[in-house]
C-alpha cells in the first residue's frame, strides 16, 4: 500500500510535525510519499527530501497553497489519491481544516487525531477530551487520517528521495484571502518545545502575563502556552491556547500557573513527562496531574523559582 | 438570508466522562446532557446576524435521538425560529451527518449554514468541513468574526501562529471557533415562547441517505492513568526535584 504524507510548515521551515506524521506513515507501509504544498516549495522540497524512510516528495506551489485554503490543498490532495491508499495529515487547525474535504470528496470516513497505529486499517483516537480512547477498524478503500504529532517519534533525518512536482490546482473560485496576522516568535514552536511555560487567569492582565510568564520561559528556552481563560480574557494570543480545542502539547517539563486544571485543559497537557502546577489553592484539580506541586501565591513563587534557577546555573 | 445551524446534543462539558467496563463505549446513563458548546456559539452568532438584520430567519437543525429535541427547544429559546429533528437512534459518523445536512439544505435553501468547528463527544472536527465538500459551497473554519455583506461572508479565522481572514461567496459554510461570541442565557420568558415555536420531526429514514458507518469501533479504553506526585514546599525544592527527574 502507499501512503501519502501531507508535511507541516510555514512557508519557509518544513515543520518537525511531518517527520512525527511520517513515522505514522511508515508504521502503515514502507510506500510513503511526502506532499509540500505551498507558496514556493524549492528548499521545503528539499527538506523534506532529507527525511529517512520516504520514497519521494511531491511538490506543488501556487498562492493559495501557500495560504492554506482548505479548497485549493483538499482539491490538490484528492487529485493525487489515484496513486494512495492512505493520506495522513498532521492535526494542526491547517490540517483540520482541509483533511475532511478530502474524506468527503473521496467517500470515505476521516479518522482524527490519531495518536497510534496498530495495523494498516486500525487506529486510536482519544475522544470525549481525553477521557476514552477509541480503537477504530476502517473498511474504506482509501483512508483519511489526522495524526497527533506529539503522539509520534520524529523521524529521522538522512533520506535523499527524489523531488517531483505536481501541477497546482485552479485557484478556488469562491473563497479569496484577504490578510493574516502571523506571530512570529523568537521562542520553539508550542507543539515541538520541550519545555512549556503556560498561565491562567490568574494572571490578570496581559501586562502581567508578560511580566511573569515569559521572563520564565526564556530563562528556560520553553515555549508558551496559556489556558482559554487567559486567551479569552486577552492575556495571551488565541494560538497559545493549550487544550482539548486549542493545542496539544507532550513537552519534557509543562509548567501550569495559575491554572486550574479543567478537563478540557488536561485534555492537551496531560502526556507531557512532567508536570509542574503552581497554584494557590492545594485542592486545584491540577495537582491530581501534577508530578511536582507548590501550593503557593504565584507573585512569590515565580520569581523565588527565577532565583532558584539562577542558583542552579540556569 | 436564511441561517441553518446544525447542533448537536452532547454530554456537558463539566461531567468527565467514564469508559464502560465491557469497552464498547461512554456511559452516558443518567448524565448530563447539554448543547454541544461550540454549536451554542454558532446558534448565538446566527441570533446576532438576525438582530442585526443581515438574516431573515433562523433554522435549528439536529440529528439524534427524541431528546435532542430539548437542544432544538433551547436553540428555539436563544432565539431560533423554527427547529427540526431528524430522529435516530443511530450514532452517526461525521460524514454520514454531513450526508444528512446536505439533504436537509436541499429542501430549505439557507445561504449560510453556521455550525460548530467541534463536538465534544467525538472531537472529530470534520462535519462543516465535509458538508462544504459536499455542497461545493467555499467553507470558513474557526471563526472567531464574521460579517456578512453583499452576498459574501468575511470571517476571521483562528489558525496556527495566529489569524488569518477570508472572504467567501454566499451560500457559504462557517464554523464557530470559542472566541466568535459569548452566547446569551435563555430567559424564562423565552424559555416559555420557545414551547410554541415550530419544531418538525423526521425520521432518518425518510430521507433516503446513506448512513452506514464505515468504522468498527474495535473497543473504548480508559487512557493511562496520571496520579498525583508530591507537593514540594519551596522553588529550590523544586529546581531540585526537577533536575533529579532530568527534564532541566
Ligand atoms: C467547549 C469548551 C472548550 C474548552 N477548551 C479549552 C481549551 O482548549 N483549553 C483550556 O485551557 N480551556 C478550555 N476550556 C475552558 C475550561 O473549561 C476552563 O474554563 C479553563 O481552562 C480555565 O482556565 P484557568 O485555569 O486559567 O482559569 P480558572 O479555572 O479560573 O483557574 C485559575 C486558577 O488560578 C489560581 N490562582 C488565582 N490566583 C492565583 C495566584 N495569585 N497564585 C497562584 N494561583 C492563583 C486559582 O486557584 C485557580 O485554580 C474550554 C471550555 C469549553 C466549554
Ligand atoms: N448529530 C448532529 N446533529 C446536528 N449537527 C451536528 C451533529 N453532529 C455534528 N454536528 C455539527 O457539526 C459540528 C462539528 O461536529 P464534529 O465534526 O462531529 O466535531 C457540530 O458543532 C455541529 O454543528
Amino acid at each position: 500500500m502507499a501512503v501519502l504524507v501531507i508535511a507541516d510548515h510555514d512557508n519557509t521551515t518544513l515543520k518537525d510535525n511531518t517527520h512525527k506524521v511520517v513515522t505514522a506513515a511508515l508504521a502503515m507501509s514502507g510506500d510513503v510519499d511526502v506532499l509540500v504544498a505551498s507558496a514556493s516549495s524549492a528548499t521545503l522540497g528539499a527538506a523534506a527530501a532529507k527525511i529517512a524512510g520516504v520514497r519521494k516528495i511531491l511538490t506543488a506551489d501556487s498562492a493559495e497553497l501557500g495560504q492554506g485554503l482548505a479548497e485549493a490543498v483538499g482539491d490538490l490532495i484528492v487529485g493525487l489519491m489515484g496513486g494512495y491508499d492512505a493520506v495522513l495529515i498532521p492535526a494542526t487547525s491547517q490540517g483540520k481544516n482541509f483533511a475532511p474535504r478530502v474524506a468527503a470528496k473521496l467517500d470515505v470516513a476521516q479518522i482524527s487525531e490519531v495518536i497510534e497505529v496498530v495495523s494498516a486499517d486500525t487506529f486510536v483516537r482519544p475522544i470525549y477530551a481525553g477521557n476514552a480512547l477509541e480503537t477504530v477498524q476502517s473498511a474504506d478503500t482509501k483512508k483519511v487520517l489526522t495524526v497527533r504529532p506529539t503522539a509520534f517519534a520524529a523521524a529521522a533525518e538522512g533520506g535523499s528521495a527524489p523531488v517531483e512536482g505536481v501541477p497546482p490546482p485552479p485557484a478556488p473560485a469562491k473563497t479569496h484571502f484577504v490578510d493574516q496576522k502571523i506571530v512570529k516568535s523568537a521562542r520553539p514552536d508550542l507543539g515541538a518545545a520541550k519545555i512549556v511555560v503556560s498561565g491562567g487567569r490568574a494572571m490578570g492582565s496581559a501586562e502581567e502575563f508578560q511580566k511573569v510568564i515569559e521572563p520564565l520561559a526564556d530563562k528556560l528556552g520553553a515555549a508558551v502556552g496559556a489556558s482559554r481563560a487567559a486567551v479569552d480574557a486577552g492575556y495571551a494570543p488565541n494560538d497559545y491556547q493549550v487544550g482539548q480545542t486549542g493545542k496539544v502539547v507532550a513537552p519534557e517539563l509543562y509548567i501550569a500557573i495559575g491554572i486550574s486544571g479543567a478537563i478540557q485543559h488536561l485534555a492537551g497537557m496531560k502526556d507531557s513527562k512532567i508536570i509542574v502546577a503552581i497554584n494557590k489553592d492545594g485542592d486545584a484539580p491540577i495537582f491530581q496531574v501534577a508530578d511536582f506541586g507548590l501550593v503557593s501565591d504565584y507573585k512569590t513563587a515565580v520569581p523565588d523559582l527565577m532565583n532558584a534557577l539562577t542558583a542552579a546555573g540556569i | 438570508m436564511k441561517v441553518l445551524v446544525p447542533v448537536k446534543r452532547v454530554i456537558d462539558y463539566n461531567v468527565k466522562a467514564r469508559v464502560k467496563s465491557d469497552q464498547t463505549g461512554v456511559d452516558l446513563a443518567n448524565v448530563k446532557m447539554s448543547m454541544n458548546p461550540f454549536c451554542e456559539i454558532a446558534v448565538e452568532e446566527a441570533v446576532r446576524l438576525k438582530e442585526k438584520g443581515v438574516a431573515t430567519e433562523v433554522v435549528a437543525v439536529s440529528i439524534g435521538p427524541p431528546q435532542a429535541s430539548e437542544t432544538l427547544r433551547t436553540a428555539l429559546a436563544m432565539g431560533a425560529d423554527r427547529a427540526i429533528l431528524v430522529q435516530t437512534d443511530q450514532d452517526l459518523d461525521p460524514l454520514a451527518v454531513a450526508k444528512v445536512l446536505k439533504a436537509i439544505i436541499a429542501e430549505e435553501s439557507p445561504e449560510l449554514v453556521m455550525m460548530g468547528k467541534q463536538a465534544i463527544d467525538g472531537d472529530n472536527n470534520a462535519v462543516g468541513q465535509m458538508l462544504s465538500a459536499l455542497l461545493d459551497w467555499p467553507q470558513a473554519t474557526f471563526a472567531s468574526e464574521l460579517t456578512v455583506e453583499g452576498g459574501k461572508a468575511k470571517v476571521t479565522r483562528e489558525v496556527d501562529g495566529g489569524l488569518q481572514t477570508i472572504e467567501v461567496n454566499l451560500p457559504a459554510v462557517v464554523t464557530a471557533d470559542l472566541r466568535l461570541n459569548e452566547p446569551r442565557y435563555a430567559s424564562l420568558p423565552n424559555i416559555m415562547k420557545a414551547k410554541k415555536k415550530e419544531l418538525a420531526v423526521k425520521e432518518l429514514s425518510s430521507l433516503g441517505v446513506d448512513t452506514a458507518s464505515r468504522l468498527k469501533v474495535v473497543k473504548v479504553t480508559e487512557p493511562p492513568k496520571r496520579t498525583a506526585g508530591i507537593k514540594v514546599e519551596t522553588a529550590d525544592d523544586l529546581v531540585t526535584s526537577l533536575k533529579t527527574a532530568g527534564v532541566l
